[in-house]
């Protein structure tokens, strides 16, 4: 329809800059909607690298074995399409970052250099230094300026999506969003959007997530019609360091680099772990999976630890904490590669890990899930594409570290495009595309949290949501427990509605719109827990002790929730597996 | 010894135009806390110390790991990021301000947008062709990566901006953050080709010459940027600029 597609991109992470980038770039006007300025986004927490068989080492490394090795760590539940195309890419899109400026580490001679990660035995990762993620951000944040300042690109900084606006045929012809300031509630018109929001840590209280990482705007859409697929498949990462208000994520190049993760033999051992011997040191991932080592992927590390911890009971002096031990690498090296991880660890916890070995536990990092997209990142609402950690194409059931910030970059070069293309045979809306009784509905939701006379504190109903969701939905899942944390979000949803802010008032709210957030989570929620319930089986990041087996037969499936009668309604989906065929995954293996 | 509760003080501000007001709470202690984390406590029971109801705080926050940016308040009258501040290590009552340099949105969260702009000004971006596949970029020494990096590591937190006695509206200045970044484009292989026109930018009122070398800056950027270093090579470059312009008219 119109001569110049008007596209809404609502993230400024990684996947949704690199959305915005494509669509300025071949002529459409952009809206960039974040809660955050772009530059704060999430994304910044990447540390380690990204992945792309550039094969600078010498090693015989290719794009089909980074697409194996990919396929193969998410346990086969990925479609493969998607995946084989991304890694295709993947070198394209290093070449590019490169020559927009990253300062990627260099070899002697000049070159990208790559380090090793976990679930390859290749050197596939670029990095720069551990601050990778934050690079790559501002890489493509400079990009996107550049074409804010040619006019290309309006950035909306500090407004929160709140829903899609759909016209009466169910086709998206926009958004509503609040000014996190004013508090104003107004849509957007758009024909195209594409929605790049991230994570859901928060509905786990504590993870590795930013602030920001709610999930809210996906289980919106999810609540408007769309489909959530594979939400069960949370990553719980092996090595963060626990906090008091987070879980802070101490890198897999860590391991990379060298790390080795060990116990003191003797669980009673109250030695500082300096003068511990060798011989007097458990390491058990080198032990148990000696050709991968410490970088085995990061689910078999976590149950790895899990166990040494609960069920050997051989934590550090008591504590639920393993060593994760830098100090044979000499500091010259750790400072060139990692200083940015090591710096974190020294601030927050006080000791310096070049000296002292770190105490870390696993902890939420990561959804797999996310809203389902067909292969060309376009949901099942026409009109709304989503891309990176908010969509479940890439990563199957558990994803590869360093793959995360390739698929946020493929994930919006692709759904750019796409945008663009579905927006240009795009017929007119009738009427007004239903924007006024969008607005309406989000006005109502307003009046009523702010009119409610109830006594429940949001804030205490998300803490009481943190805690079930990590006791029953993270390393280790019984069907009890997660009929018990879905029986405690059903109650959860019940006190929401006596909810009462302390805070009432109409300027930079932030409680008013992080309760807001907090019904989304809590419907969110219901979707990883029941989707858990329903996958009797062990696959990836999904652990049963009672369905310890992978059961191909009847769970090579995706998981596809939509929300009917206020609750999640399940069907599965046949997987894509034309490439690969599915084999047995073991990391045990020494051939 | 251990205690039970924490003293702090909040400067608060219900809107850009009302009265500064200062609230004092008693938060119950635990091991391990740092600020964002004590107004994540009020945020949970959002009562002063004399019992009376408030309401939650509002600042900005995101990563909680120093490096997203956000979190820049004033505390204990210093600049700095909330959320490496641990409460272990600071003196009671902690007072808690909004940076007094930018303007105040509420309570400690305020506009930090002058940054961004500055850096639109300065070209802050290697003008690549396009997102085509063009191949890999130039060679670059590792030497030359160990002097970007730094730079690159800004978080746009603009404690350097709020520290600095010549960042006020007489004149205008630019602040050492946008310094270092057209430095980092600068050295970029690619990046040098807008050498020129951010040198320019830099140059006259408001630009690099206002820096009156209080050091503040380099001394309280969390991020050890090497920020004189950069004012005062490219201070040398806008100079040298200006006396090339001056001979091509």
């Amino acid at each position: 329809m119109a001569a110049t597609p008007r596209i809404i991109v609502v993230g400024g992470g990684l996947a949704g800059l690199s959305a915005v980038i494509k669509i300025a770039e071949a002529g459409g006007k952009v809206d960039l909607f974040s809660i955050v300025p772009v530059k704060r986004s999430h994304s910044v927490c990447a540390q380690g690298g990204i992945n792309a068989a550039k094969n600078l080492k010498g090693e015989g490394d290719d794009v089909l074995k980074h697409f194996d090795d990919t396929i193969y760590g998410g346990d086969f539940l990925a479609n493969q399409t998607p995946v084989k195309q991304m890694t295709a890419q993947g070198p394209a899109i290093i070449d590019l970052l490169d020559r927009m400026g990253v300062p990627f580490n260099r070899t002697p001679e000049g070159l990208l250099d790559f380090r090793r990660f976990g679930g390859t035995l290749y050197h596939r990762t670029a990095f720069a230094g551990a601050t990778t993620g934050q690079q790559l951000l501002y890489a493509l944040d400079e990009q996107v300026r550049r074409f804010e300042a040619e006019g290309k690109v309006t950035k909306y900084e500090g407004w929160e999506f709140l829903s899609a606006v759909l016209d009466s045929k169910g086709v998206c012809r926009g958004i509503s969003a609040m000014d996190l300031r004013s508090m104003e509630l107004r849509t957007f018109p758009a024909d195209a959007i594409i929605v790049c929001t991230g994570g859901n840590g928060a509905i786990f209280g504590k993870s590795t997530n930013s602030v920001v990482c709610t999930g809210s705007a996906q289980s919106a859409l999810y609540q408007q019609g769309a489909y959530y697929a594979n939400g069960e498949f949370i990553q719980v990462h092996p090595t963060a360091i626990p906090g008091e208000d987070k879980l802070r994520l101490m890198s897999e190049s860590a391991r990379g680099e060298g790390g080795r993760v060990w116990v003191p033999k003797d669980k009673n051992d109250k030695r500082n772990p300096k003068s511990i011997p060798e011989g007097d040191r458990w390491y058990f991932l080198e032990e148990w999976y000696p050709k991968y080592g410490n970088l085995v992927p990061r689910d078999v590390a976590t149950r790895a630890i899990f166990k040494v911890v609960y069920e050997h009971g051989m934590g550090i002096d008591g504590q639920p904490m393993v060593y994760l031990d830098l100090t044979h690498i000499d500091r010259e090296t750790l400072n060139r590669k990692l200083e940015g991880i090591l710096e974190i660890y020294e601030k927050f916890v006080g000791d310096d890990p070049r000296d002292t070995p770190m105490k870390i536990f696993p902890g939420m990092h990561y959804t797999m899930g996310g809203l389902w997209v067909d292969f060309n990142q376009q949901t099942n609402i026409p009109g709304v594409f989503a891309a990176g950690e908010a969509d479940y194409s890439i990563h199957g059931a558990n994803r590869l570290g360093a793959n995360s910030l390739l698929s946020c970059i493929y994930g919006g070069f692709v759904a750019g495009p796409e945008a663009m293309k579905y927006a240009k045979s795009l017929p007119a809306p009738e009427g007004d595309g239903g924007h006024v009784a969008e607005l309406k509905r989000q006005q109502e939701f307003n009046k009523l949290l702010l009119n409610n006379p109830g006594t429940e504190n949001p804030f205490k109903i998300w803490r009481e949501l943190g805690e079930t969701m990590t006791k029953h939905a993270t390393i280790i899942r019984y069907n009890a427990g997660l009929d018990e944390a879905d029986a405690k979000i059903v109650e959860l949803l019940e006190r929401y509605r006596n909810v009462n802010l302390s805070d009432k008032s109409q300027w930079a709210n932030t409680s008013f719109a992080f309760t807001r957030q907090l019904w989304n989570m809590l419907q969110l929620g219901r979707v990883i827990v029941q989707g858990a319930r329903l996958r009797d089986e062990s696959r990836g990041a999904h652990y049963k002790p009672d369905f310890p087996d992978r059961n191909d037969e009847k769970f090579l499936k995706t998981t596809k929730a939509s929300f009917k009668d206020e609750a999640p309604a399940f069907e599965l989906e046949e997987v894509d597996i034309q490439y690969i065929k599915p084999r047995p995954r073991r990391y045990d293996a020494t051939a | 010894m251990a205690q039970s509760t924490i003293k702090v003080e909040i400067k608060r501000q219900s809107s850009p135009g009302a009265a500064a007001v200062t609230e004092k709470f008693e938060i119950p202690y635990r091991p391990g806390m740092n600020i964002t984390s004590l107004l994540g406590e009020i945020a949970l029971n959002p009562v002063d110390v004399a019992g009376k109801a408030t309401t939650p705080v509002t600042y900005d926050s995101n990563c909680l790991e120093e490096i997203c940016g956000s979190c820049a308040m004033l505390i204990n009258g210093k600049a700095r990021m909330a959320c490496s501040a641990l409460v272990d290590k600071l003196e009671q009552p902690i007072t808690l301000a909004p940076l007094s340099k930018f303007p105040v949105v509420r309570d400690l969260a305020v506009d930090r947008s002058v940054l961004f702009e500055n850096l639109k000004k300065v070209k802050a971006w290697v003008p690549i062709d396009g997102t085509y596949d063009l191949g890999p970029g130039p060679k670059q020494a590792p030497q030359i990566q160990e002097q970007r990096y730094p730079l690159s590591n800004c978080i746009s937190c603009t404690i350097c901006m709020e520290v600095c006695p010549q960042f006020n509206d007489a004149t205008g200045f630019v602040g050492a953050a946008t310094i270092a970044q057209t430095k980092l484009f600068n050295m970029d292989p690619s990046g040098s080709v807008l050498k020129e026109e951010r040198l320019r930018a830099l140059a006259g009122d408001g630009g690099i010459q206002e820096c009156g070398f209080a050091q503040n800056c380099v001394q309280a950027c969390p991020k050890q940027l090497p920020l004189t270093e950069a004012i005062s090579d490219m201070g040398r470059d806008v100079f040298v600029q200006q006396v090339k312009d001056l001979f091509a008219r």
